[in-house]
């Protein structure tokens, strides 16, 4: 850096130095003029000539009439060139929305870090057969044709997840054949408007059963069944349980929709994959040894460490684990297992929760993530189940770009993998 | 690499085909994704924006027929530029059919949405569509990307299709069975189903074109076949 700098100041002063010259040409030219003619009239010799020539030149370079102006000049090559030294790159970079820089043909020259890693773009590719919303394709085209010099729009994607930004499209300064791109995450903004709608549609729709049958137990404890003291007990047991319910779903609700309000995931740095389910376990053991279920480990050895989020991640583990506990308590133990990916193109950690209880049938496999679903909602009810848990799963493992399969016999138990890859 | 055309006019043909296609693309996503959005939330007149929309299709394989046969015509294209040209006339053909799906969904929400159905169908019908919605996003993103190593997923998501569809039939069938006066708007919902299964099958068609035009190969068609699964967010959903 230091070599190439004072290299750039000894061009910048031969510059100037011309620039002088430059400046006081009519002078110069009138000199010289002057001398040649002396030189052809009066005869001198040509080393004389030679030296007053020189010394013309000199004193042109060194004219101090042009000083203010010239200095000026300089300050404003010097600021120019800070700018330009500063490149476009940087400047990209500086920013933290998406920024894409494209040419006429919308092929992309330039996309900062945020550009690549939200769009996954890359130099060289297309940007309208990337952007294809007709939103955005129609503005890309009328910014490309000329007709406008800017413009934006707003624009919406459901998957993987739902996201809204609003997209600006510009041409850059004149005659480049250059144009930007700038999006705007409004995803929030939007979402927290979609959250309330949601959320008032799912716990309506959801307390309703429960409700009514708090509702039915009430006129019946307050009717025929008042002095029963039995039934009494054996109501007041069923409506807690439904309470409890209700206030369960409460809370997966918020958390579904917090996880929806924040679509982008912020990563932790390294998270250890085997001590999160180690804190999973020894939260759910109380629960395993009432349901008389034991927690057995799998762990191959090695590290087991990548990019997530530690509070999430828990959340996954808890709900599958939860899960095969409850579900598959009449299996009496349930493995979980932890290993690397081996060959694959991606390197992936694998954690297996695996339980030998009823299983779940064929066409329930692919439902099990839907909001809501449960398979023998009796069952479920009973025990305390919102049917959010695996739709939770699925939202978090979505933000982690990893996968979750599920396989399963009848009878024989059900196993849920996620695939996390590490990056 | 591509290999070189003496005439940059040429080179700006092909690109003005794969810009159609795109814009093609686009319209298409939009349209399935109004329908089932139109068909979950009953609501006609987003169904009524769709069929509308329709016609935008029509058109544009109209236009990229007769751009690449026009191309065919004058430059005699060879090799790689032959294929994605021919590609091209194949993608726009499935992507009109894709419309087509979606205009069809479109014109069954009033029917299908009469009644009382459960929530749980229509949840299950939009689970679906996802489905068939990220092949489809995803397959066109590799048409903007030329990365088909990343078509492998493909298969795998056939499959999840598969498995949902059968789940989503069964269901119905049962909601038919229990009460006679289900079994019309269950109907149209079957068909729905249907429909959007077979625009993730045209996805698939489109992945395989794709393969053809930067490998020259035929994408194989077989594989190991897994067990039943619920891929969740396979890789494939997100565009890396
Ligand atoms: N290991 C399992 N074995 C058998 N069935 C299961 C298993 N895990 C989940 N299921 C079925 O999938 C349904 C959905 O599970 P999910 O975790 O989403 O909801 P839930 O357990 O009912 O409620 P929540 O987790 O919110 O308390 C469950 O109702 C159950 O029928
Ligand atoms: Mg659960």
């Amino acid at each position: 850096m230091g070599m190439a700098r004072t290299a750039d100041q000894e061009r910048g002063r031969i510059r100037q130095s011309l620039d002088r010259i430059w400046h006081s040409r009519w002078l110069l030219g009138a000199g010289l003029a002057a001398v040649l003619l002396v030189y052809a009239f009066a005869g001198e010799s040509v080393s004389m000539l030679a030296l007053t020539l020189a010394a013309l030149f000199i004193a042109a370079a060194a004219w101090p009439v042009d000083q203010d102006k010239a200095s000026a000049d300089r300050a404003a090559v010097i600021e120019a060139g800070a700018l330009k030294s500063l490149s476009g790159e940087y400047l990209a970079a500086a920013i933290t929305d998406p920024l894409i820089v494209f040419d006429n043909n919308a092929t992309i020259i330039h996309a900062n870090a945020a550009a690549t890693n939200t769009f996954r773009l890359a130099t060289g590719m297309s940007l309208a057969l990337k952007f294809r919303a007709p939103e955005v394709q129609a503005l890309i085209e009328r910014v490309l044709s000329g007709e406008a010099t800017s413009g934006s729009v707003e624009t919406s994607s459901k998957l993987p997840v739902e996201r809204v930004y609003r997209m600006s499209v510009s041409a850059v300064g004149h005659d480049t054949a250059l144009y930007l791109m700038i999006c705007k995450d409004q995803s929030e903004a939007r979402r927290i408007d979609r959250m309330r709608a949601d959320f008032i549609a799912n716990a309506s729709h959801e307390m309703r059963t429960p409700l009514a049958s708090i509702a039915g137990f009430i006129e019946t404890l307050r009717g025929p069944a008042r002095d029963d003291a039995k039934a009494r007990e054996q109501f007041l047991q069923i409506m807690q349980d439904q309470t409890r319910r209700m206030s369960r779903l409460i809370d997966d609700l918020l958390s579904l929709s917090r996880l929806e309000m924040k679509p982008h995931l912020t990563f932790e740095a390294q998270v250890d994959i085997a001590k999160i389910i180690e804190t999973v376990i020894a939260s759910l053991t109380p629960q395993a040894t009432e349901n008389g279920v034991a927690i057995e480990r799998d762990f191959s050895d090695g590290s087991f460490e990548l990019a997530g989020n530690r509070d999430e991640l828990f959340q996954v583990f808890e709900n599958l684990l939860e899960n095969a506990c409850k579900y598959g308590r009449s299996g009496g133990r349930v493995v979980v297992s932890i290993r690397r990916s081996e060959g694959a193109a991606e390197p992936e950690i694998i954690v297996t929760v695996r339980d030998f209880g009823p299983g779940i049938a064929e066409e329930h496999i692919p439902r099990v993530t839907e909001r809501f679903y449960r398979i023998d909602a009796e069952t479920s009810h009973a025990r305390k189940g919102t049917g959010l848990g695996l739709a939770i799963v699925k939202h978090i493992l979505t933000r982690h770009e990893a996968r979750l399969s599920i396989e399963s016999e009848l009878g024989k138990g059900a196993a849920f993998t996620v695939h996390l890859p590490v990056r | 690499m591509q290999p070189m055309h003496t005439v940059s006019a040429y080179d700006d043909e092909l690109k003005y085909l794969a810009r159609r296609i795109a814009s093609m693309g686009g319209h298409a996503e939009r349209m399935v994704e109004q329908a089932i959005t139109a068909l979950v939330s009953a609501d006609t007149r987003l169904a009524q924006k769709v069929v509308r929309d329709d016609p935008i299709l029509d058109e544009s394989q109209r236009d990229i027929d007769e751009k690449a046969v026009s191309v065919i015509a004058r430059r005699q294209p060879m090799a790689r530029d032959l294929r994605e040209v021919i590609g091209a006339i194949r993608i726009s053909a499935d992507l009109e059919r894709i419309g087509d799906l979606a205009k069809n969904v479109a014109k069954r929400v009033v029917a299908a949405t009469e009644g009382q159905q459960p929530v749980s169908l229509f949840r299950g019908i939009e689970a679906l569509a996802d489905l068939a919605l990220s092949q489809l996003k995803e397959v066109l993103d590799v048409y903007a990307s030329r990365e088909v190593t990343k078509l492998g997923f493909i298969r795998d998501h056939d499959d999840d299709i598969d498995a949902m569809y059968t789940s989503l039939f069964r269901e119905l069938l049962t909601y038919m069975m229990e009460d006679p006066r289900n079994i019309t708007p269950c109907t149209h919902l079957l068909f729905c189903a249907k429909n959007v299964e077979r625009i993730g099958d045209h996805a698939t068609n489109i992945a395989e074109t794709i393969y053809h035009i930067v490998t020259g190969e035929q994408m194989a068609n077989e594989r190991p076949k897994g067990d039943k699964t619920d891929r969740v967010t396979a890789s494939l959903l997100l565009p890396k």
